[in-house]
């Protein structure tokens, strides 16, 4: 059997997914990266093509194919308004790891996700070689923002703001966690995720703050691992798997309640991928996977719908900050979480929410999508930094440390003026410090 | 193949970014929404200018490549399906609103503006423009004036073709030919904007468009009806327009697209109704809520189980949302949707409902009815897989059979689809020999190498 026929057999098993697609063209109205390039094979009825023509052997080759699949940020808009119902990000990646795995990962992407990501202590211990090294090629940016940005001409980083690596880690401050429930009587697992950890570690700190306040229970094993995103994205199926069971090793489904966690691409990843991607594990991973996704929660949720969360009252400061919120694709379209974190924000009296236009349009940040393609992820970026602009407001609130980062760049570049905060961080901080907070009311 | 040296050719022209030759991206540009199978043509360009349009299109002649215009490639009758190794040319990048007038209430666009963009657009300026695809959302206008596309509003608002004051379009030669004017009024030589829209690309590309503009309604009121019986729904249509109220949208569902719709989205529709009217009244208040008042009392006494009136925008948006959600959840059901538009006289509604259910029954497929009672152009939705293909003939019969029944109805083959690929060679029945031959002519004296389009609505 040549090459191509055996891929086409390979690809058909997602036939009766592909065939689902009616070819109406809606995508296109949706689709952060048509709406700059305007090209079909970017959008999700151009892609689904492209499988059907693997299928169809009508390529000498998949390198075409390959190289527009991977184009693309995963954001989920076309899914989310697709009308009939396509599966567009199951099926975009198992075709990459399918395609993946017949072609070969390129050098790069082998080196990060087998040599580094796949080991979590090693990742640890090269994020923090890192941090000690990263003033020497970069210098601050934006204090507001914490931002920096290259010392002289790197083609690595090109005119990017980047959001500093925390110098102490979070995993470094707060090894373990393992606590009883309190008066609330849920305990939770707190699954960090990678950013959080090694970029946003107040995030982290105000989770477990919010939780201790509300009397929750915390099981924070030493030693997680990444939810496998960067890995099941880029096609790497043997990372992935072993990141899914490297976690489920340190996360009993059994010790806790839900699984949190304060990053909506590990929520939607542990809640939807992982099951996605069952299939390939033995029966006994496969419910492990099965229950830990079902209790997987993002925050801003459980915080709204099991534990009550406490509403300040309002008007007590005469000058509220003024906060908007951007709604990430991995919470709102894949997740339906949208309700939640606003509700988060404005439970802190001493800021005032104002909607921003087009808040759940992409931030263009897409992962590795911003690594290849950095020029389109900042031009759907500057679209997000434009309207949050123009809402006027002085912070900007999204739940996803993914987005904060292509967000703080966005605004960093511009030389605005806007901290970028999680609404766990506006929440917690009406809690430690807010002198109008009622004991109790939910 | 496209000889090297044309390639470089169309590359010096368009700049390299707007040709694409490779495999890869032709694939993408093979199909369109029509159910049928996929032509893969030779290359694609995407002008960004009308002069590079122009020069394109003399290119092509030269060469005597076919060429395809696209938009948003959402034809539901494959007007968008190039040649085999034919030129796709792409208006998307020809996308900006030139003018919108309020003085004289016109707009200006270029072909690849975004239908729903340019309304929103409009509205801004507290003006209306009526035509309303169901791909409004990524349609484009280029493509709504060469298709003569119509929407929901049709029944007051008329469609595509009552909007378009005038044109600028290249002949197959890339000459630019203008028609019409920013005038209301405009009596000059040969009405070439009625010839060119529906011509489905076959005559000419358009590069410019003047659309008529209207106030914005300032009042609107809607409703849902739910009646037991499909006939009594359906001669409560007839009764409306009897009444000489013309609303701006009456909308119906069968029993099968409500209960599908229900199932999905789980917005409170009456799973037993055996049809739904919905219907919407717009323009002068006073004037709205007096045909509000008598159409919900016609209604009544044409046997409506229940009559729920929208009191709020909310409500509104309720009642709309389940006809919006009609072809998506209609579409979950199976992989291939057969969207049909053969079109009667709107008196003639309740037989082709009667119809529709017979030949459901006659061929044993699934066919939901919904669509724009009001114009006589309803929406059989054959459900089907197009891989079984005993199905698939089936299918194909069935819709053989709503073409006949919709002519000896009085009616036509396509309400406001277009013919395409996919209904030209029914064109006769409809037309006759002559009719056909007719046109043909036009076709061969405006496109002697028949390279515009070829094999769409007139065949050949």
């Amino acid at each position: 059997m040549t090459g191509m026929k055996r891929l086409a057999r390979l690809v058909k098993e997602l036939e009766d997914q592909l065939v689902r697609c009616m070819r109406c063209g809606m995508c296109q109205a949706v689709c952060p990266l048509f709406s700059e390039t305007r090209l079909e094979a970017d959008v999700a009825r151009g892609k689904l093509a492209l499988l059907g023509g693997l299928i169809g052997e009508i390529f000498q080759n998949p390198e075409g194919v390959y190289e527009r699949l991977n184009r693309c940020l995963l954001c989920g808009s076309c899914a989310a308004n697709c009308p009939s119902g396509v599966d567009v990000l199951d099926i975009f990646m198992k075709a990459r790891t399918i395609l993946t795995d017949y072609m070969g990962l390129s050098g790069w992407k082998k080196v990060i996700l087998r040599g580094i990501l796949a080991h979590p202590k090693t990742f640890d211990r090269a994020m923090e070689w890192a941090s000690m090294f990263q003033m020497v090629f970069t210098k601050p940016a934006s204090d507001r923002l914490g931002t920096s940005c290259a010392r002289f001409v790197s083609p690595l980083l090109a005119g990017r703001h980047l959001k500093p690596l925390a110098s102490v880690p979070f995993h470094r401050a707060v090894p373990s966690v393992n606590t009883d429930p309190g008066p609330s009587g849920i305990k939770v697992g707190f699954f960090v995720g990678c950013l959080i950890d090694k970029m946003f570690p107040s995030i982290g700190e105000a989770v477990l703050d919010v939780l201790k306040y509300h009397g929750v229970g915390v099981l924070l094993p030493e030693g997680e691992g990444c939810c496998g995103i960067p890995a099941i994205s880029l096609g790497d199926m043997s990372t992935f798997k072993r990141l899914v069971i490297h976690n489920l090793e340190r996360f009993e489904a059994n010790t806790f309640d839900y699984l949190v966690t304060a990053c909506a691409t590990c929520t939607s990843t542990i809640k939807k991928v992982w099951p996605t991607m069952a299939h390939e594990f033995s029966d006994d991973v496969r419910q492990r996977i099965k229950k830990i996704s079902e209790k997987a929660m993002d925050i801003n949720q459980f915080l709204v719908s099991k534990v009550g969360f406490e509403k300040g009252e309002s008007g007590e400061t005469d000058n509220p900050t003024l906060v908007t919120y951007h709604d990430p694709c991995h919470l709102k379209k894949s997740l339906g979480v949208a309700g939640a974190p606003r509700a988060i924000i404005r439970a802190n009296p001493r800021y005032r929410f104002k909607e921003m236009a087009e808040s759940d349009w992409c931030c263009g940040s897409g992962g590795s999508f911003n690594i290849e393609y950095y020029e389109i992820s900042a031009s759907i970026g500057r679209r997000k930094r434009d309207n949050i602009l123009a809402s006027g407001c002085s912070v900007l609130a999204t739940g996803c440390p993914a987005c904060m980062i292509q967000i703080c760049d966005m605004l960093s570049q511009a030389g605005a003026s806007i901290e970028v905060k999680h609404p766990v961080e506006i929440y917690a901080e009406g809690l430690s410090k807010g002198p109008s907070l009622r004991p109790s009311a939910s | 193949m496209i000889p090297r040296t044309l390639l470089k050719e169309f590359q010096r022209i368009l700049g390299r970014e707007n040709v694409f030759h490779e495999k890869t991206d032709l694939l993408t540009y093979s199909y369109d929404a029509a159910v049928l199978e996929p032509v893969l043509p030779g290359l694609v360009l995407r002008p960004t200018t009308c002069e590079a349009l122009s020069s394109a299109i003399r290119l092509c002649n030269e060469n005597n490549l076919s060429m395809t215009v696209r938009g948003a490639g959402t034809n539901l009758s494959g007007g968008t399906v190039p040649a085999e190794d034919g030129v796709v040319l792409l208006t998307n990048a020809l996308n900006r609103i030139i003018e919108i007038n309020e003085e004289d209430m016109y707009g200006v666009v270029e072909p690849g503006v975004v239908t729903a963009r340019f309304a929103g657009a409009v509205e801004a300026k507290g003006l209306f423009y009526p035509p309303d695809p169901g791909s409004q959302a990524v349609s484009t206008l280029g493509g709504n004036v060469a298709e003569n596309a119509g929407g929901l509003r049709g029944l007051k608002y008329g469609v595509t073709l009552d909007y378009v004051m005038g044109l600028q379009f290249f002949d197959v030669n890339g000459e630019l030919v203008k028609t019409g004017s920013r005038t209301v009024k405009c009596a000059t030589g040969y009405n070439l904007t009625g010839l060119m829209v529906g011509s489905e690309g076959t005559l000419g590309v358009i590069g410019e468009i003047i659309l008529k503009l209207i106030p914005l309604p300032q009042h609107r009121r809607s409703m849902m009806a739910i009646f037991d019986e499909v006939s009594r729904a359906s001669e409560a249509v007839s009764g409306i327009i009897a009444q000489r109220i013309i609303p701006a949208t009456l909308e119906f569902m069968d029993n099968f697209t409500i209960r599908t719709v229900e199932d999905y989205s789980h917005v409170g529709l009456p799973i037993d109704a055996a049809a739904l009217l919905l219907i919407e009244m717009d323009g002068y208040p006073a004037q709205v809520e007096e045909d509000a008042e008598k159409v919900e009392s016609l209604c009544q006494q044409m046997g409506a189980t229940d009559i729920r009136v929208a009191k709020d925008a909310k409500e509104r948006d309720n009642i709309w949302e389940a006809r919006r959600m009609a072809l998506s959840a209609l579409a979950k059901l199976k992989p291939t949707v057969v969207l049909e538009d053969a079109t009667v006289p709107r008196s003639k509604i309740p037989e082709m409902v009667q119809a529709l259910q017979k030949i459901s029954r006659e061929f044993d497929l699934t066919i939901g009815t919904f669509g724009h009672a009001g114009d006589g152009n309803l929406h059989p939705t054959i459900l089907t897989d197009r891989r079984n293909r005993e199905e698939w003939k089936r299918v194909e019969a069935a819709i053989k059979a709503i073409f006949d029944k919709a002519l000896a109805l009085g009616g036509t083959l396509s309400g406001e689809h277009g013919i395409g690929l996919a209904k030209s060679r029914f064109l006769e029945k409809e037309t006759g020999r002559n009719t056909v031959l007719y046109s043909r002519r036009i076709k061969k004296a405006l496109d002697p190498k028949n390279i515009l389009n070829p094999g769409k609505v007139i065949g050949g």
